[in-house]
């Protein structure tokens, strides 16, 4: 069956196919759509597979091992800085390994069109001693799902797979299976002790783990997604991993004169890049992301070989690659079309009119005109673009939930006012137990919950906490007449200017809580029913 | 044959739903296809673009070079000349008169057009005027690529048969008016 899919489509429609029973996910450009497309699927409603969203990335990583520990097949999905926030048990999960098999979807996003960093994922999958899978079109995606599966059991290990955000949201036509695999039985390793890490075992597991790295790199070395492509032109070879691999091609539309070696499976293959430094006179290195093939190529064996890449400048040291960035590096010549314009301005992207943010960076500018040294420590959400002009409104943003806590930090040093502002979903993601900290000091800052409703900024997800968020607040030790509740619209701004007033003359901590849906999610739920009433 | 499609616009403008009936036709021929998208950041009233590259031949770049795209279909005039770079020469900019000015410095509106019209094969229409008089208000965008039918290299009757793939499930009405802004478009071309 052929299907014009998403390359995060290829990827949920391959982890179904391949027998999945739970996606585990907190949503994050642009790595969303894989489980928006597994809570959209027939197959995946009819298995009933696991497929609703969690807090965030750390919950989600444990709860797919606790799956893989119980012999079921677990996909886990993330944004690049979504595995900082569960490093810590996917770091783990290469000591105790697994039973079902696990994979760990991260989507990177270099360029950084919705991120803070452009980190490479591909560096944690080393660090976590596990084989790492980096598709290059969105075909070999859905393929590698099923392979990556099965190394995973056959390895006892999580597999890693990594994408970047032109895989992720690029479409193509690709051939899928008529049938899929059939769920793994429950079963669990009643013997097994390397699930408790405990230094004892940890120490025996840590012998086992490093003595299979020659294993996964034997297999990265005879992988159907590693090709050594010979050519006879040997002064330049070039090594082109993921997706860096299609600008090359596109570069020599009737075939590249010099040898390729592609890259899509790693530990790396050393074995075959030692071939190329051996007979080719110089070697450009193509990935996308961080210079990761080319530090290591660099360090372990350059051989003879002149090493050229992201490191020495012939390709751009931070960014995406592009056809065009390979064409320059390759000297292949760059075709020339119209001149750029003068008239075109930016346009960057803007809250959305009447979003009940923009309501509330207007009463907390108010009020602080009153306080011209107040600082406002931000967050990660639709509320960050609160930062640009009209508003100007947050000094900082850093990670999900760093706002309370800097704010609290800042109070510790001395600061006040200290202002923290945070979406709701953000804030079951990483902010309560920051919050917790800041009650059990009484910290003097002033947190403002902005509840939409929704995790808006990914397209308007289901956020955990809705519904919860004063009994999380009272739960905490949040002194009831300190938690607050308004309406942020217009005519309610008397009451909102009032209210951060008096909560910011509090010395101590209190949280407004301004509550109104998000006008996307609002305009969707308005259709829906409408389309219901027509039907009845 | 081979195509390269630059669809741009602002954030909510609906550009791929154009993408998508392009997509269908050229997979009903089995042709090859990649399409990179824009999601995420960019779509709160942020400029958004999407390549779209269909071919008879396996097709390697998500991504058009530069010089490269044959079609830039635009929803917004100035959004147009964002990727004059990426045009060839002999490329058609297929683009809706109509600027969406949410940004404090929009370029003088008559200048952008003066820049359009540099610009060797350009159609410039009035979408949504166009769309208004005949009824269907909510099929504007067709009418672009009803504008751009030559310049893709897709058969019109391929086109409408993807409108009516496309848009089937959604009714009669829709179709026929998806159908009649394909018509508009292509009398509109030169
Ligand atoms: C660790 C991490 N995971 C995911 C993301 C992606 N992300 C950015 S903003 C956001 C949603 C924030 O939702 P909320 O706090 O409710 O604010 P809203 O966008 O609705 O205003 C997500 C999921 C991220 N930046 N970092
Ligand atoms: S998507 Fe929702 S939360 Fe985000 S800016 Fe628009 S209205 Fe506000």
């Amino acid at each position: 069956m052929r299907k014009l899919l998403l390359g995060d489509e290829a990827i949920a429609q391959g982890a179904l196919d391949a027998g999945l029973s739970g996606v585990y996910a907190y949503p994050g450009t642009p790595s969303t759509e894989i489980t928006e497309y597994i809570q959209n699927s027939k197959l995946a409603a009819e298995r009933n597979v696991h497929r609703r969203w969690c807090c965030n990335e750390k919950t989600a990583m444990e709860a797919a091992l606790g799956m893989s520990f119980m012999g079921k097949r677990a996909l886990v999905c993330m944004k690049h800085v979504g595995l900082n926030v569960c490093a810590d048990p996917f770091v783990n999960s290469g000591m105790t390994g697994v039973n079902g098999g696990l994979v760990v979807l991260v989507a990177d996003d270099p360029s950084m069109h919705s991120s803070q960093d452009e980190q490479d994922s591909r560096f944690y999958g080393k660090f976590a001693m596990i084989p790492t899978l980096e598709p290059s079109t969105q075909q070999e995606a859905y393929d590698m799902m099923e392979k990556a599966y099965e190394l995973s059991e056959q390895v006892c290990l999580p597999v890693l797979m990594r994408v970047t955000t032109r895989m992720a949201h690029s479409r193509a036509v690709v051939e899928v299976k008529e049938t899929p695999r059939a769920e793994n039985e429950l079963n669990y390793d009643a013997k097994a002790s390397h699930w408790v890490l405990l230094p004892g075992n940890a120490i025996k597991r840590n012998i086992t783990v490093t003595g299979q790295q020659a294993e996964l790199e034997q297999r990265a070395v005879e992988s159907e997604y590693n090709k050594y492509i010979d050519a006879s032109d040997h002064s330049l070879g070039v090594i082109a991993s993921g997706i860096a691999y299609n600008y090359l091609m596109e570069c020599y539309p009737d075939g590249c004169p010099y040898p390729v070696l592609k890259i899509s499976q790693y530990p790396m293959p050393k074995e075959l890049i030692g071939r190329m430094t051996a007979e080719c006179d110089a070697v450009l290195i193509a990935e996308e992301g961080q210079p990761f093939i080319e530090d290591l190529v660099r360090g372990v064996m350059p051989g003879n070989a002149v090493i050229k890449g992201r490191l020495t400048g012939e390709l751009p040291r931070t960014g995406e690659l592009s056809p065009d960035a390979l064409k320059r590096a390759l000297g292949v010549e760059v075709r020339e079309g119209y001149d750029s314009c003068e008239d075109v301005a930016p346009r960057p992207p803007a809250l959305c009119q009447g979003c009940g943010h923009r309501d509330v960076y207007t009463a907390l500018n108010e009020v602080l005109k009153d306080y011209p040294n107040a600082r406002v420590f931000g967050d990660i959400g639709c509320y960050t673009l609160g930062f640009m002009p009209p508003f100007k409104a947050i000094h900082s943003c850093v990670d999900m939930g760093a706002s309370i806590t800097m704010a609290k930090g800042a109070s510790d040093a001395g600061q006040w006012p200290a202002v923290a502002i945070i979406g709701d979903s953000t804030f079951t993601h990483s902010g309560m137990t920051g919050l917790l900290d800041a009650i059990n000091e009484n910290a003097n800052i002033t947190v403002i919950i902005s509840d939409n409703l929704t995790t808006g900024m990914t397209g308007g997800q289901d956020s955990a906490g809705t519904g919860k968020f004063e009994a999380i607040c009272r739960g905490l030790g949040l002194p009831e007449e300190h938690l607050r509740v308004v309406v942020p619209l217009p005519k309610n701004m008397p009451e909102i200017t009032q209210m951060l007033r008096e909560e910011i003359e509090y010395r101590g901590t209190s949280v407004i809580i301004p509550r109104r849906e998000c006008m996307q999610t609002l305009q969707r739920h308005l259709k829906q029913k409408k389309a219901q009433e027509a039907k009845k | 044959m081979k195509t390269d499609i630059i669809l741009c616009g602002v954030g909510g403008q609906g550009i791929l739903s154009i993408a998508t009936v392009i997509g269908e036709a050229a997979m009903h021929e089995n042709l090859y296809i990649k399409q990179a998208e824009v999601h995420g950041m960019s779509q709160r009233g942020g400029d958004v673009q999407s390549n779209l590259r269909i071919s008879s031949n396996p097709i390697s770049s998500d991504l058009i070079a530069l010089g490269s795209a044959d079609v830039i279909i635009s929803m917004e005039p100035m959004e147009a000349l964002r990727y004059l770079p990426f045009l060839n020469k002999e490329g058609w900019i297929i683009t809706s008169s109509k600027p969406f000015v949410n940004i404090p410095n929009y370029p003088d509106v008559d200048k952008v057009m003066a820049d359009l019209n540099k610009v060797k094969n350009v159609i410039i229409l009035d979408i949504e005027q166009l769309a208004q008089d005949n009824g269907i208000a909510r099929s504007a965008n067709v009418i672009l690529l009803g504008a751009a039918q030559k310049a893709l290299g897709i058969e019109y009757e391929k086109l409408e048969n993807a409108i009516r793939r496309v848009f089937g499930r959604k009714g009669d009405a829709v179709v026929d008016a998806n159908l009649k802004a394909l018509a508009i478009g292509k009398e509109a071309q030169r």
